[in-house]
């Protein structure tokens, strides 16, 4: 996940909070940002598992699509159901190349029938920006206001009531995967989504950035009232890999198709003519020839991106791993790897060459961590996971 | 001279120190390193009678987040293992120069010790890696 540092990484209106609280800082994606806190990213996953945890996500990018035809453009670049969205409605969903390939997985938030808001990847904004001006810019405004909003996200399954006390909304009514517009938090402007990456409950709340350090501030404190604390890219990646989120740049690619990522789910062939439609069907139709396989290590051995992946019996290349860590809260290390389809049902063993020691991995259905007693039943068009 | 790096150790640019008690040099590494990897979860050592070169990598240390190569600071034979790390990696986090040591190595050449940085050097060394 640490990516090559590039000249100047820019900095989120956070940087201060990050210094003041000792995070260690690197350039990620070409932003400055903290990789953990003085406590390691152990505890800080544990944190958000157990209480809170609160990110800085400023890096996102938050591109905004207004006029009578938005819907009509957003369907065009995304392969979930646009007309399934009512406002202050969020859903999941994936921008394709004609070819098939992943532009970006984002979440497309419904503010109105004539306003919506998608929340691309950092890494990906200028890239994300330019395709969708070049494919449906001609249909309504498409404004790139990344710079103009920060977000925080807190996670955890006490975010509701330690959220609660600041907001001026009832939080216990806004189900997962929706989200209320022009609200206050601590009394400052927010937007306030039940949307995350980390497997748990909890909230991202839109601001303005020059609100975002008082924000910042409240809502650590507010974390820490039950226990929780600020959290890293670090236990952000763990978290994610353990709910078995996929990262773009790793398990999702300009080259991957959703299909073979398993995020089948987000493809909806009926909703319109998106692009990469075509290129879905016939991949569909010819069968899909490698797919996206979650693993749990047999033996002892760290998966890491780009480890090759093997099989047992004959030794012949696979694939590659895309994402590998240690699961704090399952206590196995687990990963996600590209394996031909023959070989990518669940119980199948593989071998992952840990820099030259193979060690066994067994593929695993679904994700290694699912939260309990999930506060209320996500809806069905909205499930963060199959 | 702080407790960060201790005065009676000698480090490598890799950032593993040593500890020389006549030809008998114990290693592990730096409270820097340790403060790279963060939370440490497995290590791997090399066995007992395993001969090593100089610079040879003769394990790793892997972390949440990132993996690294552990390199001989000297030559010689290998004549303990710290196993206890095995069943507990976070011995080198909470405690890189005592508890958290990695392998005893029976020194074939004490010149090997020579090209080493002591303390005082290898703070100054990690000051001017900063910039």
């Amino acid at each position: 996940m640490i990516t090559e540092s590039q000249p100047q990484p820019q900095k989120t209106p956070l940087l201060a909070a990050h210094q003041r609280l000792g995070a260690k800082l690197i350039d990620f994606g070409g932003w400055l940002m903290p990789v953990n806190y003085s406590g390691g990213i152990i505890e800080e996953h544990q944190a958000t598992r157990s209480a809170v945890g609160v990110f800085d996500v400023c890096h996102m990018g938050e591109i905004h699509f207004r006029g009578s035809r938005a819907g009509e453009a957003v369907q065009r670049l995304v392969t979930n159901r646009v007309a399934g969205l009512e406002d202050g409605r969020a859903m999941y969903a994936v921008a394709c190349h004609e070819s098939g390939g992943i532009v970006d997985d984002l979440i497309v938030y419904r503010v109105a029938a004539d306003h919506f808001l998608i929340v691309v990847n950092a890494s990906n904004i200028d890239k994300d920006y330019r395709h969708f001006l070049a494919n449906a810019g001609s249909l309504c405004q498409i404004t790139n206001e990344s710079d103009a909003t920060a977000l925080i996200a807190f996670q955890g399954p006490k975010a509701a009531a330690a959220l609660q006390p600041l907001a001026d909304a009832a939080l216990a009514a806004l189900p997962s995967f929706h989200f209320l517009p022009d609200r206050r938090v601590a009394d400052r402007p927010v937007w306030i989504a039940r949307t995350g990456y980390t497997g748990e409950d909890g909230f991202e709340v839109f601001c303005a950035p020059e609100h975002a350090l008082a924000l910042w501030d409240v809502l650590v404190e507010a974390a820490a009232k039950v226990g929780g604390k600020p959290v890293g890219l670090g236990a952000r990646d763990t978290l994610r890999l353990e709910a078995r989120l996929c990262l773009y740049g790793n398990d999702l690619t300009d080259t991957t198709t959703p299909l073979e990522a398993g995020l089948g789910w987000v493809v909806k062939f009926d909703a319109g003519d998106f692009i990469g439609k075509q290129a879905l069907l016939r991949q569909r139709e010819a069968g899909i020839e490698r797919k996206l396989v979650g693993f749990e290590m047999r033996a002892r051995g760290i998966a890491r991106h780009g480890y090759a992946i093997s099989d047992v019996e004959s030794g012949a290349r696979l694939g590659e791993v895309t994402s590998g860590t240690v699961g704090p809260t399952v206590g196995k290390n687990i990963g996600l790897g590209y394996v031909p389809t023959s070989h990518s049902d669940p119980g199948t063993r593989i071998l992952i060459d840990c820099r030259g020691r193979p060690a066994q991995a067994e593929i695993i259905k679904g994700p290694f961590y699912r939260r309990q007693n999930a506060y209320n039943a996500p809806h069905p068009r909205s499930q963060p996971r199959p | 001279m702080s407790d960060t790096y201790p005065n009676d150790l000698l480090y490598t640019e890799d950032h593993e120190w040593a500890r020389a008690e006549g030809n008998l040099v114990t290693v592990g590494i730096s409270q820097f390193a340790v403060e790279q990897l963060g939370d440490v979860t497995q290590v791997d050592l090399p066995r007992e009678g395993e001969v090593l070169k100089q610079h040879d990598a003769f394990g790793s240390v892997e972390s949440v987040k990132a993996v690294s190569d552990l390199f001989a600071p000297v030559s010689g034979k290998v004549v303990k293992v710290n196993t206890t790390l095995q069943d507990s990696p976070e011995y080198v986090n909470e405690d890189p120069y005592d508890g958290g040591w990695m392998i005893q190595i029976e020194a074939l050449n004490p010149d090997d010790l020579k090209g080493l940085m002591d303390a005082a050097t290898y703070e100054a060394f990690l000051r001017e890696n900063e910039k």
